[in-house]
């Protein structure tokens, strides 16, 4: 496959969920694994805790394929929300309660426009974070990467309070008016 | 219900990356539920997410790492699709009732004062998460903080000196704010509050009272 786009990830997802299908969870896991292990070695987990935890990740995106709504998140968000809810468990020995689901009532019929806008939009904001200024965006990337709270990232990069705030909240109002 | 105080872009960006204390977590995981507004805004947060491990570095896995990944999936049976959804007649939504054991009707109370009653709800130790039940038309004893304090009404409604909140409303205080929130006449308020810092009372009594209290 050359041109992995997320429409590919999306339909490989359901293949896995729908026939349990190895080979489109193989390409699935050349994609993601060395991403995850990636995201959870930068949270503070060390070489064998970070493979096993891309590992269960990894399996957990198995089991749950069928909780995958493709109007709501793209593949690579709903992967970000289950190597995230890991770290939480797995490093932080913590629990994060998760707010209550949408009264939607019957499931209606997926909507393959809602799942196309949706993709469009999350290569969109892709581009707009690869564009913000470096000390934006490395601003962001550890706030969720790194594990660490604004008042840590101050003591580490030793920028004031302030000024981690206030790029953040400029990166912010860049992505914001890139979306709109 | 008219939610007119929102959670902020900093607590819902801490919340998505999974930065919080887990009694700022409940709150904010209770607000979302209660506000479609905040949970499209975490989506996008969650998005931000996504985009950054996408375009994350790739560690190299281990060279049995998809037949020991696969050899985990047929080891466990498959996740039953268990999501908590929106129980009508409840006070509280579902991630609040997760941690009383119940709605409303399931809180243990004591007793802190002048009408006032709470709860201490088990959360790890970076913050404190609590119940206040005000009677109606009663004040919470004077108090600022050290650090940062939430606070969603859950029934009833308060005032103090920034604005009106009624359910589902959210205050965001910060060491700045010296306020003495007091329930409306009506019905008795009824919220939850985290704080990440002892709170610290201007009278004699409540700082006495308040290493007993844990207040």
């Amino acid at each position: 496959m050359t041109s992995e786009t997320e429409q590919d990830w999306a339909a490989l997802l359901l293949r896995v969920r729908d026939d349990a299908d190895r080979g489109a969870f193989a390409l699935l896991f050349r994609h993601f694994a060395p991403r995850i292990k990636a995201f959870l070695r930068k949270s503070g987990a060390n070489e064998p805790l970070a493979e096993e935890c891309a590992q269960e990740v990894m399996a957990t995106i198995w089991h749950k394929a069928h909780m995958f709504d493709p109007k709501r998140a793209s593949v690579a968000t709903w992967v970000f929300t289950i190597a995230r809810n890991r770290r939480i468990d797995a490093l932080r020995k913590s629990r994060r309660p998760e707010p209550e689901d949408l009264p939607w009532g019957p499931e209606p019929e997926p909507d393959q426009a809602d799942a196309m806008v949706l993709q469009q939009e999350s290569r969109r904001l892709g581009e707009a974070l690869a564009q913000l200024p470096e000390k934006q965006r490395s601003l962001i990337e550890r706030a969720y990467f790194g594990d660490l709270s604004h008042t840590e990232i101050a003591a580490e990069t030793g920028l004031p309070l302030g000024t981690i705030k206030s790029r953040i909240r400029l990166a912010l109002e860049r992505l914001r008016h890139q979306m709109s | 219900m008219t939610i007119r105080h929102h959670l902020s872009d900093p607590l819902l960006m801490a919340y998505s990356a999974g930065q919080l204390p887990e009694a700022f977590s409940l709150v904010v995981a209770t607000h979302v539920s209660l506000c479609d507004d905040c949970r499209a805004r975490l989506l996008a947060f969650d998005a931000i997410g996504g985009a950054l491990i996408e375009d994350a570095d790739q560690a190299r896995m281990a060279e049995d790492s998809f037949e020991a990944t696969m050899a985990r999936i047929t080891g466990l049976p498959q996740a039953e699709p268990v999501r908590a959804s929106r129980i009508m007649g409840c006070v509280f939504p579902a991630p609040l009732r997760d941690y009383v054991g119940g709605d409303l009707a399931a809180v243990r109370w004591r007793p802190v004062g002048m009408g006032v009653r709470q709860a201490i709800l088990k959360t790890d130790t970076g913050a404190t998460a609590r119940l206040l039940h005000i009677p109606a038309g009663q004040a919470v004893p004077d108090h600022g903080h050290r650090g940062m304090e939430l606070t969603l009404v859950l029934q009833g409604a308060f005032r103090d000196t920034e604005d009106r909140f009624g359910p589902g409303d959210i205050e965001i205080a910060t060491e700045e704010l010296e306020h003495t929130p007091v329930a409306e006449p009506g019905a008795d308020c009824i919220c939850l509050v985290a704080t990440d810092a002892p709170l610290r009372f201007n009278r004699l009594i409540p700082r006495i009272a308040q290493p007993f209290l844990r207040i």
